[in-house]
């Protein structure tokens, strides 16, 4: 469904993204993990045309978006709903206006129609009649929750969460963890998570990737990722300061 | 020594140049495609022309008050006694075609385009921009288009509001506190002031619009580092927005006919 093939991508002098190749499958949970600044972010932000690569390609469902215009990666964006690390609610907007935000560009539903989905999608994610609140009346983990129904709103066919459980306590975390898990029983839904936290990881995955120093070091199931010989890979698993990781 | 950072000052003044200007071609492309984000701009005309009617009543006010006075003297001083109600051309001349447009200019530059700056910076370090182009808007359509719209056609709204304030604070401190005479302050307004006059700083004060606008939503869409980064980029907005407008009101001065009677 998707292929990230030899990506690379550079701020200034910083290499950050180095050769990254990735194949993710229909209806798979993959979950990318790596240490906090390794390009996880710039990596999903790339899948959405946010940032343009300096070489490589990106193929969703056989088209390299990387040589879209923006008229046509708009077609190619409406495949795909975002959870951001921050939720990035709109916060002039209700709860209701931020869900429907992108049904109104990416569907013809009616104003019913709209208001329908809308308390479906807010369902969805547990959460009932907050429709009126504004954002900073809602906690982390709510926030969180709407910023996931927002992406899901307009039934995309991949979604991608950038660190859904930071930010948040263990328990909303594990709350989260179960909604992704939901999504893809549901409603088959593709998922690329990325994300520091393991246990998390070891919870939602299908597959790991652990990326470091800008390429994919390990791909594999979680059960083999515990059995990983790379020693960055436990080192990082384990969450351990001593060992081959450098610049921590 | 201190001159080998002189290449990276024209460096950063010819980059920043190259992209406002893109921003606003972009802009300008954007203000005929479909869909029009006519509820934004509504509220951007609220928020750029029905908040700034305090500020402007006071600055155009006492602007048309002192300006009457110094005028008054001027005549008093150097033309004679009994002249000083031939100074009420001059006082609306100079309001309508100057001191209205700037002191408009520059009190919205920092009401409202800190508040754009403020507002995108803001949206941008919390990832909303992002999230906009996620949901497929186009922030430029979404936020920049609105904004700049409104300013356009709000500035000169304003400016037009402030002449009639500031002519009635000359009209107010010549006739009714100097005892001036009311009927020759009036007849010579109408007389010598033209269409074009105000036209001029109407003209002036659409462009300042633009500007403010255009600057404080590149400023903003160019913040980063938090809260820090936000502050920096609204502090810019206004700095550069207010020069530009002084030095632009000075060409447009000058590229602008003086009169359009023959």
């Amino acid at each position: 469904m998707i292929q990230i093939i030899d990506l690379h991508k550079s701020f200034g002098p910083n290499k950050v993204l180095q050769g990254v190749s990735l194949n993710v499958k229909k209806g798979e949970t993959l979950v990318i993990i790596g240490q906090s600044g390794s390009g996880k972010s710039v990596l999903i932000k790339h899948l959405i045309g946010l940032i343009k690569p300096d070489k490589g390609k990106i193929v969703v469902d056989g088209v390299d978006i990387t040589r879209l215009r923006e008229d046509e990666l708009y077609k190619t964006r409406r495949k795909f709903g975002m959870l951001f690390q921050s939720a990035a609610l709109f916060d002039s907007m209700t709860v209701a206006q931020n869900v429907s935000f992108g049904l109104e560009r990416y569907s013809k539903m009616s104003q019913k129609e709209r208001r329908k989905r809308v308390a479906e999608s807010l369902a969805m994610v547990g959460l009932r009649g907050i429709e009126n609140l504004m954002p900073h009346e809602l906690s982390g983990g709510m926030k969180k929750r709407v910023g996931l129904a927002r992406a899901i709103s307009y039934r995309p066919e991949i979604i991608l969460y950038d660190e859904p459980s930071t930010g948040i306590d263990p328990i909303r975390a594990d709350a989260i963890n179960d909604l992704i898990i939901r999504m893809k029983k549901e409603i088959k839904i593709t998922s690329i998570v990325i994300t520091h936290d393991m246990v998390s990881s070891y919870k939602v995955a299908d597959r790991i990737a652990m990326l470091y120093q800008g390429k994919i070091i390990e791909t594999c199931t979680p059960e083999a990722v515990k059995e990983s010989k790379n020693q960055i890979v436990q080192q990082f698993i384990h969450g351990s300061a001593e060992g081959p990781i450098e610049n921590w | 020594m201190k001159y080998q950072r002189l290449p990276l000052v024209f460096y950063g003044f010819f980059q920043g140049m190259g992209e406002v200007g893109l921003l606003f071609s972009r802009t300008v492309k954007n203000i005929f495609k479909k869909p029009w984000e006519k509820d934004i701009f509504l509220q951007q005309v609220e928020e750029i022309g029905v908040r700034s009617l305090p500020v402007v009543s006071m600055t155009a006010a006492f602007g048309g008050l002192v300006f009457g006075l110094q005028t008054y003297i001027g005549f008093h001083r150097y033309v004679g006694a009994g002249t000083e109600a031939y100074g009420g051309p001059i006082i609306s001349l100079g309001l309508s075609k100057e001191i209205i447009p700037i002191l408009v200019g520059l009190m919205v530059s920092g009401r409202v385009g800190s508040a754009i700056a403020a507002e995108i910076g803001t949206m941008k370090i919390t990832e909303q921009i992002d999230a906009l182009f996620s949901l497929g808007a186009d922030p430029n359509k979404y936020l920049v288009v609105p904004r700049v719209l409104a300013a356009f056609i709000v500035l000169p709204c304003l400016t037009l509001y402030g002449d009639v304030i500031g002519m009635i604070g000359g009209f107010f401190y010549n006739v009714v506190v100097m005892g001036v005479n009311r009927f020759i302050y009036i007849k010579n307004t109408l007389l010598y002031l033209e269409l074009w006059d105000i036209t001029t700083g109407l003209i002036k004060a659409a462009v300042f619009g633009i500007v403010i606008a255009i600057i404080g939503c590149w400023q903003g869409l160019k913040a980063e580092g938090g809260a820090a980064g936000v502050g920096r980029a609204t502090t810019r907005a206004v700095v550069i927005a207010n020069i530009m407008i002084l030095i632009l009101n000075f060409f447009l001065s000058k590229a602008l006919p003086a009169s359009l009677g023959g």
